[in-house]
């Protein structure tokens, strides 16, 4: 009984553990799923069940047709599209963070309105401009589309990372007779940098994974998202698991890789 | 004494240049502004007003289209897809309460019991964006496939007999049920939720918790009125950040569900791409837009929380 009772306490002690560890299960469940398919030899053309164990699509990644080329259309995109919305976007924010001027909260809300809204909308109306004006779908409306959907999250992360930069830093600098652009290059920016970088890697994160824009402005442009679609109605390779599970890979060995070296000036 | 760095001014420059000087500066934020306002204006705001003139339009693909202030399209539009429209607010709103009732739980625990492991648990709720959510919505038909350990266990705990009964699943089976549409929703936008509860929640000064128990207030008495008032931001924008993109969802429905799951997202999707009615699919972009404009306003009007931009 006594153990019994410790039990209980400490179970009750330990609630939001259990339930935070349970909730953290349910968001890696996928991803588990996903990694042991991509070891799946699967009957059909589907692998949604377990068959037996290869390597298979690890050896041939490129085994399907046109699924590496998506792939690397992606991921083209998403570097063209992080680089216009990561240079838009800083330029507002900073105008947004350090200047009082009139147009202010119109601009402020022009930025949040696409933020604030279902993609589904924002990808048939940009679809609509396009079909009016007759311009062809394929590479360059989807970097459009892109572009204008990712720079709304630059400006968010870049002017939460300005606003609350200590502006007697600047004052200092000018005080140290700097030049404006100085004070920029060698103050302003350097303290910026870690919310343009992750403006920058949001945008890229966005791009790459963006299914519902994409869809209604690439045409018969396929990237890598549109081809999972695809695949979901005529059959799912296997080698798709594995580009998955090397992306998730590759992006944890990015972070911890990235909190070592961040970790090291402290430490001397 | 530390000398100020107001003993040291520049030297004033001439009436003329000076008013020079400040002209340049008040105009610093128009330059920076111009480029990313005229995308925005040109890529944003001119296609959201293409797209109200192609709602009140009526012709037909081949004669192409005019702008006749039909307004019945949007009367029609309700009309017809009003179960489409309940259903979307319905799904979602169920999936935000869930997310909050899920996300919360492991925010507070990133937040204030998880030590030295802070850093790896946030990076295990990041990690699996990384992963295309198509493919993990995928995995969602494995792992709730018919016959699978998940529904036998279910089905073995005669959970599937209650849902059955109340209608979110259909003959012991999830995939394909409103459950199934459900459960994605809440998967694929719970890090939504879970990003800004915990950066409400890092915020609050543990001494906070101290005090409370100082002043004999039980764990759960601390939570209500301290942790809980505390971390309402994030509980705003959480939901909001969940239910906005839930509500016009269609990629959950198209792959967990069946054709009667189909969400008002769906709708949109098939009307502009495949039945290529145009006018209809601006006319329902437009009500939707009003619904989830609606509701936010009447919930933000409700939680009293009006600094979100």
């Amino acid at each position: 009984m006594a153990l019994l009772n410790r039990l209980a306490r400490g179970l009750r002690r330990n609630l939001v553990v259990i339930a935070g560890l349970a909730t953290l299960a349910f968001l890696m469940l996928p991803n588990v799923v996903v990694t042991v398919f991509s070891f799946n030899k699967p009957n059909g053309r589907f692998n949604y069940q377990w068959q037996h164990f290869s390597t298979d699509a690890w050896t041939h990644p490129c085994g399907v047709a046109d699924l590496c080329g998506s792939l690397s259309l992606s991921l083209w995109i998403a570097l063209w599209a992080t680089v216009g919305a990561t240079l838009l976007g800083t330029a507002i924010a900073f105008a947004l963070a350090r200047y009082r001027f009139r147009a202010r909260s119109s601009a402020g809300t022009l930025v949040f309105l696409p933020m604030a809204m279902p993609e589904v909308v924002m990808a048939a109306s940009l679809a609509t401009l396009f079909l009016n004006m007759g311009v062809s779908f394929g590479f360059w409306t989807i970097l459009i589309a892109h572009i204008t959907f990712c720079l709304s999250f630059v400006v968010t992360a870049v002017k939460a990372r300005v606003m609350s930069m200590d502006p007697r830093l600047e004052q200092a600098a000018q005080d140290l007779y700097a030049t404006p652009w100085q004070t920029f290059r060698k103050v302003t920016l350097p303290i910026a940098a870690p919310g343009i970088v992750a403006g920058a890697l949001l945008s890229f994160a966005l791009s790459f994974d963006d299914f519902i824009i994409t869809n209604f402005n690439a045409g018969s442009t396929v990237t890598f998202p549109m081809y999972v679609w695809g695949s979901a109605q005529r059959g799912t390779p296997v080698q798709i698991n594995v580009i998955g599970t090397a992306m998730f890979a590759i992006a944890v060995l990015c972070v911890l890789v990235g909190q070592l070296v961040g970790r090291r000036p402290r430490r001397s | 004494m530390t000398t100020t760095a107001t003993d040291h001014p520049p030297a004033p420059p001439a009436d003329g240049a000076l008013h020079k000087a400040v002209l340049r500066r008040k105009r610093v934020p128009y330059w920076l502004l111009l480029p990313g306002v005229l995308w925005l204006l040109v890529f944003f705001a001119a296609p959201l007003v293409y797209q109200a003139s192609t709602s009140v339009q009526t012709g037909s693909l081949e004669e192409g289209f005019k702008v006749t202030w039909h307004f019945a399209t949007y009367w029609n539009a309700l009309t017809e897809y009003y179960p489409q429209f309940l259903r979307s607010v319905a799904y979602s709103a169920t999936a935000t309460a869930l997310c909050l009732l899920l996300g919360y739980p492991l925010a507070y625990l990133i937040a204030f019991r998880a030590g030295r492991w802070r850093h790896v648990l946030m990076v295990l709720v990041i990690a699996p964006f990384f992963t295309s959510f198509l493919i993990r919505t995928l995995a969602w038909k494995t792992i709730l496939s018919d016959g699978g350990p998940v529904v036998r266990a279910l089905d073995a705990l005669h959970v599937l007999a209650v849902t059955d009964a109340l209608g979110v699943t259909e003959g012991h089976r999830v995939l394909a049920t409103p459950l199934a549409v459900v459960c994605g929703l809440t998967y694929n936008f719970l890090p939504f939720m879970i990003l800004p509860l915990y950066t409400s929640l890092e915020r609050i000064d543990s001494r906070l918790h101290e005090a409370a128990g100082d002043l004999y207030a039980r764990p759960l008495t601390t939570f209500r009125k301290v942790t809980l008032p505390l971390s309402m931001p994030g509980v705003v924008a959480g939901t909001l950040l969940t239910f906005i993109p839930a509500t016009g969802d269609y990629i959950n429905a198209e792959l967990l569900g069946s054709t009667d799951q189909k969400m008002i997202g769906n709708v949109i999707q098939s009307q502009f791409l495949r039945v290529l009615d145009y006018p209809t699919a601006a006319a329902l972009s437009f009500l939707l837009m009003a619904v989830i404009l609606a509701m936010v306003t009447v919930y933000i009007r409700k939680s009293g929380t009006e600094e979100l931009v």
